[in-house]
């Protein structure tokens, strides 16, 4: 067996100045031409991983221990001039963002070049501009001249990614990070760079270190991967053993997190929230959330230890737990069943402009009482557009919008009062969504003053149910939102939106900007309020896989139309559109990844 | 970990923070906010409290005209013969009044105009602040001279004036904040609720734009204090024989190389003041644009 291309030994990185670590005791290996996905939700520690194998920190940290071996080398201990040689010649780095990460002010073929004359790759100019035409064609670009004369503002986000990865691997690196550079992506955009990332890769002998919240692009593209959990590697295996016989409950629990397109099983969140650097107690880190936890566990960090052939497990129980195989899944609830006497909302032949440009053409859509429609579609499919409409939030367009066959009015201040409270829309960043300068209890109360007539303590006690049926404790009131964790904040918007009491929620890609994990637990939360409420849900998202466990419609949207609409089940089993079709097939699966495998 | 989704989980010890304490107590910790805030505290204490403390009436006669320093008259006299300390200490009220009134009605007036400035948009935006480029264009203090020339030097109209040349500044920083806030989603939401517009622009926005705005303040403050004493300087604020710190710079500047105190202590005072405000905004500025960089803790 050849020696690993990358080793990296007991790395520690600490917050400046307290010294309380970020990610501690991270070792693992990375042979030629092998994927390492490096998995792990917001906070997990896994940016920090992959900043630090090209010896570099985000300012506050410091890495205070440990190797990275970089073919035998230490380059932990390299001199500044040291590590710019080696940063983009030995090791690269391609970022999450390509829009930021390129300069927007300067053309394609000057920034290729600057890597390469930085490096002194080739002898001489020819041989560079040789590189420079070969590295595009590696990564599917055109290598034409009109290309290269290009600003990053004028490719595609899958064109700007594709742009980095080629300077990533311009100079034949060993090594190359991958720091999610796939979430900005449309899913036929990402697709594709998930394989040339691992045609690349595969070709050249480069050891990859991909780093991903999104387990279904880990399956498809990755030969091992390892689990982060609260700044430590909790299981590191062979992709196969670790998706379908995770030995570690925190595994366990995230692959059952999962949607898939099956839809067989209710999704299921993890209670709780990570502990962050410096809120760490002894013991398993993952133990106050774990359904396996005993009392050893809270007593000390459990070691790597070896479960199988290269399979690594953090846990005291990893034995036991790997010997339980597949673990029994909640079945996916029945959907409700839709009132089908009148109509919730319908939109018919509804043309919508920004400026001078049409996002929408002719759009006809109707969501029935107690259903829930799914709106899926790519980014730029026009399909948040249509929400907004919906909404009342963008008045630029032309067509009939009726609820409850009364007609509505195009903005939502001339709507009536009651229009207003019955029809809610939900945000797809609870970032941006809660003004920071409020409390919850104001954020919540917000549409109680408005629409309702109601006194001090009565709006006390709403408020407080409110937070109750979305699963917050009423605690939370007091705070202010930067204080709570994304999934909270969430909670809270849909809480301000229950609280007016609404018959139609309109979820803008409410889950897109959280871990699986939260992901889960607020498709279920939502599921759930949407039986117990009778609601009608109109839900807008990209990911197909979701549909399947909450919808019971489906429309899906492309380039401003409506191309195929119908029963969830029957447009997953057997779409009719060519685009569709095409959305099936490069949605990451786990489940087709495993099938593959198998 | 602020676990509060899970009903029973044990909550850990919250940090109740409104975020403009977490601003104030920021700004506390740089140095330069201390000396600030220090000068600002003895001034306006010698503003508010000196007057109690005036060995003369600071209208009265003590001592010949330029008289030197010692006996009753510490500081000497000024021009007419009354006792600069007195005067001094009787001085400050009228200077930190009228420009803490005319930096207040800037403030209300330009945060108006600059909250509906950035929430329409469109062409009444393009109205306001055009006519706020058009009153930023005159030099303020030729402005305040031509309004007090016309009306006569009332204490009131000087207010107004050096109120009306803060506002545009003003109109402008908020509009800027607050392009940004407008287009948040929180805004939108409260749009979608029908929230009434007011309280949309002052419990929503205005809210958010509080860092910039105290700087921006206490920036206007300085500038508002140097107008009104190069006013009453040129003898259009407090009218003799009233005791202004500008106005006795005017009144002693003749005597400068037989008795400096007349004008030194006037002086000296403002330029502490002037400096002491600049060094909180100062101070306020790099307290927030550290809150904005890591946001909000």
């Amino acid at each position: 067996m050849t020696p690993p291309v990358l080793e990296v030994v007991g790395l520690r990185v600490e917050v400046e100045g307290r010294g309380d670590d970020i990610v501690d005791d991270i070792s693992f290996a990375i042979g030629a031409g092998e994927v390492l996905g490096l998995v792990g939700e917001s906070g997990s520690g896994k940016s920090t991983v992959g900043l630090a194998l090209l010896g570099h920190t985000r300012r506050g940290a410091r890495i205070t221990g440990g190797e990275v071996r970089v073919e035998g080398r230490d380059i932990l201990g390299l001199s500044p001039a040291g590590l710019r040689g080696l940063r983009g010649k030995t090791v690269s780095y391609v970022p999450q963002d390509p829009a930021s990460a390129l300069n927007p002010a300067l053309r394609i073929r000057t920034q290729l070049e600057e890597v390469l004359e930085t490096h002194a790759f080739g002898d001489s100019r020819a041989a560079r501009a040789a590189r420079m035409r070969e590295m595009l064609e590696e990564v599917l670009l055109p290598s034409d001249d009109g290309f290269l004369r290009r600003y990053p503002h004028q490719l595609s986000g899958g064109q700007q990614q594709r742009v980095g990865l080629a300077m990533a691997f311009a100079c034949r690196p060993r090594v190359i990070v991958l720091d999610e550079p796939t979430t900005g992506l449309d899913v036929t955009t990402q697709a594709h760079v998930l394989s040339t990332v691992r045609d690349l890769c595969s070709a050249h002998g480069v050891a990859a270190l991909y780093v991903s919240h999104d387990l279904a692009v880990v399956a498809t593209l990755a030969d091992r991967v390892a689990v982060m959990y609260a700044g430590r590697i909790v299981e590191n295996g062979p992709e196969r053993v670790l998706f379908r016989a995770a030995a570690h409950p925190y595994t366990r629990r995230l692959v059952e997190a999962i949607p898939e397109m099956s839809g067989r099983h209710a999704l299921e969140g993890i209670a709780g929230t990570a502990p962050r650097p410096g809120q760490r107690a002894d013991g398993c880190f993952f133990a106050p959330r774990c359904t396996y936890a005993v009392e050893a566990c809270t007593i000390e960090l459990p070691p790597l230890e070896q479960s199988g052939e290269g399979h690594f497990v953090r846990c005291v129980r990893h034995a036991e737990i790997s010997a339980l195989g597949v673990s029994e899944r909640r079945p996916a609830p029945e959907l409700p069943e839709p009132d089908t006497a009148t109509t919730l909302v319908s939109v018919r032949g509804l043309d919508a402009w920004h400026g001078d440009r049409q996002f929408l053409f002719g759009i006809d859509l109707s969501v029935l009482p107690r259903q829930c429609v799914a709106l899926v579609g790519e980014s730029g499919s026009g399909k948040t557009t249509l929400a907004r409409c919906i909404a009342g939030l963008h008045r630029d367009f032309k067509g009939e919008l009726a609820l409850y066959g009364k007609p509505l009015a195009a903005g939502a201040r001339a709507r009536s009062r009651d229009d207003r409270r019955r029809l809610q829309y939900i945000f797809q960043s609870p970032y941006s969504s809660l003004n920071p300068r409020k409390t919850i209890a104001q954020i919540v109360s917000q549409p109680l003053g408005l629409f309702f007539d109601l006194d001090h303590r009565e709006t006390h006690e709403r408020v407080v149910a409110t937070l109750e049926r979305v699963r917050l404790n009423p605690s939370a009131m007091t705070r202010y939102p930067h204080e709570l964790s994304g999934g909270e904040r969430q909670r809270v918007a849909i809480a301000r939106a229950l609280a007016a009491e609404p018959t139609l929620l309109v979820c803008d890609e409410i889950t897109s900007a959280l871990d699986v994990s939260v992901q889960a637990a607020i498709i279920d939360l939502i599921a759930e309020l949407q039986r117990e409420m009778k609601l009608g849900l109109l839900f807008v998202t990209h990911n197909l896989a979701l549909i399947r466990t909450i919808a019971e419609e489906v429309a899906v949207m492309n380039a401003g139309r409506i191309v195929e609409r119908g029963k969830v089940e029957d447009v997953l089993a057997s779409p009719q559109d060519a685009y569709t079709k095409a959305l099936l097939a490069d949605t990451p699966s786990m489940e087709l990844a495993l099938a593959a495998g198998a | 970990m602020s676990g509060v989704a899970a009903a029973a989980a044990p909550l850990a010890l919250p940090k109740r923070r409104r975020p403009i304490v977490v601003l104030l107590r920021r700004a506390w910790r740089l140095p330069r906010t201390k000396v600030g805030v220090l000068l600002m505290l003895l001034l306006v204490g010698t503003a508010l409290i000196g007057p109690f403390f005036a060995p003369h009436d600071p209208a009265a006669f003590a001592n010949i005209p330029y008289g030197k320093p010692g006996g009753s008259t510490p500081l000497g006299t000024d021009a007419l013969g009354r006792d600069v300390l007195s005067r001094f200490l009787w001085g400050g009220r009228s200077i930190l009044g009228l420009s803490t009134a005319a930096t207040a009605i800037g403030l209300v007036l330009g945060v108006s105009i600059g909250l509906v400035s950035a929430y329409s948009r469109g062409l009444l935006d393009d109205v306001l602040m055009r006519i706020m480029d058009v009153i930023l264009a005159f030099p303020s203090i030729v402005l305040a001279l031509v309004a007090v020339s016309t009306v006569g030097p009332k204490l009131w109209l000087i207010v107004l004036v050096v109120g009306l040349t803060t506002m545009p500044r003003v109109a402008r920083v908020t509009r800027g904040a607050s392009a940004e806030i407008v287009e948040r989603d929180f805004v939108q939401a409260a749009e979608a609720l029908g929230e009434p517009r007011a309280k949309l622009l002052l419990g929503e926005i205005l809210p958010n734009i509080t860092s910039p705005l105290m700087v921006e303040a206490s920036l206007r403050l300085t500038y508002a204090i140097g107008l009104i004493a190069s006013l009453s300087f040129l003898g259009f604020g407090e009218q003799p024989p009233a005791a202004d710190w500008g106005l006795m710079i005017n009144e002693n500047q003749q005597g400068l190389t037989i008795q400096p105190w007349g004008v030194l202590m006037p002086v000296i005072a403002i330029a502490l003041l002037t400096i002491g405000t600049s060094l909180i905004g100062d101070g306020l500025s790099r307290a927030s644009a550290g809150i904005d960089r890591t946001g909000g803790e």
